[in-house]
């Protein structure tokens, strides 16, 4: 097959990288909102911790 | 939360994300059969291989965990696999978006080494029903480390029987010759790779940091809910 033009050709490669990169970014959201919960259910715990004591 | 490594390790995977795609986009020359539609080829196959990788590391933590007893390598195995799943679906994506461009079709079922990777992408999708189908942790890490250590022992003799193979129409990238890549090309590819391992790893150690902060937060309430009873 000949190469496609420059145009045509700069959507495939556009769209593969734009998936690596998507894939990249949610995959960081995702993680980023599991550690945001675990800071706050700490936060939460420390909160009940220093009750327990006073 | 973070180990004292970490950011050094995510700034290092930035930058050397961001050198690998200057040089994909500014150095690298144009390839004279497949012009710019080639470009495909650093994120595809540097990501190929490091998922590959990831799927055999996650079978020699596996080894190690089956060998010590100790689960945190089970953990850190489920976690190279996790990640190496995530990037072998981009490997899918981006190869079926390279294979349109350049051979008219998104897929092409003769061809052994998309079959081939089809084939251990499918076996790893098995891993995460057979895990967390077990509720007994001790079970679930023995058989799961079990599970990982056979899939890790088939990808590279998949990958020699694939080399084996004769009709193959999908570039070969790792030969005897150095895949027939010039200079520019050769050294963008390398980066390409070094760049994919680097956050490979970064993305490892961040769920590992997330995984064992989540179990540390549990145990820490079974703790104080003990205590509060008492």
């Amino acid at each position: 097959m000949p190469a496609l033009p420059l145009d045509e050709a700069g959507q495939y490669v556009a769209g593969a990288y734009l998936v690596f990169l998507t894939l990249i970014v949610v995959y960081v959201a995702i993680i980023g909102a599991k550690v945001s919960r675990i800071d706050r259910e700490l936060g939460e715990l420390v909160e009940l911790a220093e009750e327990e004591w006073r | 939360m973070y180990s004292k490594g970490f950011k050094p390790l995510a700034i290092a995977t930035v930058v050397a994300i961001a050198v690998s795609f200057a040089l994909v986009f500014f150095y690298a020359p144009l390839d004279a059969d497949q012009g710019f539609v080639q470009k495909i080829f650093y994120v595809h196959v540097p990501m190929a291989i490091v998922a590959l990788c990831g799927f055999v590391a996650g079978g020699i933590m596996a080894i190690k965990h089956l060998r010590s007893g100790d689960r945190s390598w089970d953990m850190r195995s489920y976690v190279a696999i996790h990640l190496s799943i995530i990037l072998g679906t981009g490997v899918l994506i981006t190869g079926a978006i390279w294979a349109k461009a350049s051979w008219g079709h998104w897929w092409l079922w003769d061809e052994p080494v998309l079959v081939s990777f089809l084939i251990v992408f499918l076996l790893y999708c098995v891993y995460y029903p057979l895990r967390f189908s077990i509720e007994d942790p001790d079970r679930q890490a023995r058989y799961s480390s079990v599970f990982a250590i056979a899939a890790g022992a088939f990808v590279p003799i998949n990958f020699a029987a694939v080399r084996l193979a004769e009709a193959v129409t999908h570039p070969r990238v790792l030969s005897q010759t150095g895949g027939n890549l010039p200079g520019e090309m050769r050294l963008t590819f390398l980066v390409s790779i070094v760049a994919m391992a680097l956050l490979f790893v970064t993305l490892w150690k961040l769920e590992l940091t997330a995984k064992n902060a989540s179990m540390q937060l549990k145990r820490l309430r079974t703790t104080l809910e003990l205590r509060s009873a008492t």
